[in-house]
């Protein structure tokens, strides 16, 4: 009996790479469209999905052990945390930069 | 070839490994933290400053940032083609795949070393030889502090990263990983990618910003 593969296959991250490689082209894209503030967000958008990509496929958080994702997940979730409290001083100051 | 017991303090080597993984996942956990924190005082920057931001920005090389990207993408492809080797005990093929990445990571490197080398040619290092344009003043050497810490701390985390895959192209020479036992490449691996996904937001926050 043939033994279950331990992992995806190639084609699978192939195709992974492909998308990573289009989206690269489409942040370049967007920055010579004159599209003004919407760039920026088309451009990190692309990037957090090229970071899901690489998170789940290549990092294989997709698999065994489940746990992965409560230690992945925390170092965003404290990243958020320093982001909001960080904002709520900055977003509340007044004459500033001055 | 290396003996297939776990270490004493773990039941099987199946938890040995995944101990390893979640070990490695903790650190990473605090890297997002770094570099996200660093990323953090470039948006306080930019808000700031937009236009002198944008300005200073412009004169990033576009195509060195676009180059690496590419070849950093292109060697998590290769790092996790090494793994699936390593899991189905394909030595040479792991072999092969571990050099690729190590040889895109030296890519990558010299690339940046040569945009390094551009960028002081035209009087952009803070400190150095830094001349500020009048569209970009005050605000355009906080750009480049900003471009060197960051690109200074991320190819540090890159060397290392060369070393690590060197380090194991030795193990797998002396027989150390097999389909059995991978944990530490599997480690190593999770590493590289990560430096791949900081490159990953570092790229638009460093070469597009101006040219939008």
């Amino acid at each position: 009996m043939k033994a279950a593969a331990k992992h995806e296959p190639a084609q699978l991250y192939v195709a992974a790479w492909l998308v990573l490689i289009l989206l690269t082209g489409i942040s370049v894209l967007s920055a010579f469209l004159g599209i003004g503030v919407y760039a920026p967000a088309i451009q990190y958008g692309i990037a957090a999905t090229q970071a899901a990509i690489v998170f789940v496929l290549f990092m294989r958080l997709k698999g065994p052990p489940s746990l992965k994702w409560i230690f992945a997940g925390s170092g965003f979730f404290w990243l958020m945390i320093l982001y909001g409290l960080s904002m709520t001083d900055y977003a509340s100051r007044r004459g500033w930069p001055s | 070839m290396r003996s297939l017991y776990p270490e004493t303090q773990y039941a099987t080597l199946s938890q040995q490994g995944e101990t390893a993984q979640l070990g490695m996942w903790v650190f990473i956990a605090t890297e997002t933290l770094f570099f996200g924190a660093l990323i953090f005082t470039y948006f306080i920057y930019r808000n700031a400053y937009p236009k002198e931001i944008a300005e200073a920005a412009k004169d990033s090389v576009l195509w060195c940032g676009s180059v690496n990207i590419g070849i950093l993408l292109t060697s998590s492809l290769t790092m996790v083609l090494a793994i699936d080797a390593a899991a189905d005990g394909r030595r040479r093929s792991l072999r092969n795949w571990l050099r690729a990445t190590a040889l895109l990571g030296i890519a990558f490197i010299c690339i940046k070393g040569f945009e390094w080398f551009l960028d002081y040619s035209s009087r952009e290092v803070p400190s150095v030889n830094f001349i500020i344009k009048p569209q970009e003043a005050p605000a355009g050497e906080l750009f480049w502090i900003f471009y060197f810490v960051a690109t200074g701390l991320h190819a540090l985390h890159l060397t290392i990263g060369i070393g690590l895959i060197l380090y194991m192209l030795w193990r797998v020479r002396r027989g150390d990983l097999t389909p059995a036992y991978y944990a530490p490449l599997e480690v190593v691996g999770l590493y590289w990618s990560f430096v791949d996904t900081v490159w990953i937001f570092l790229y638009p926050t460093i070469y597009l910003v101006g040219r939008s």
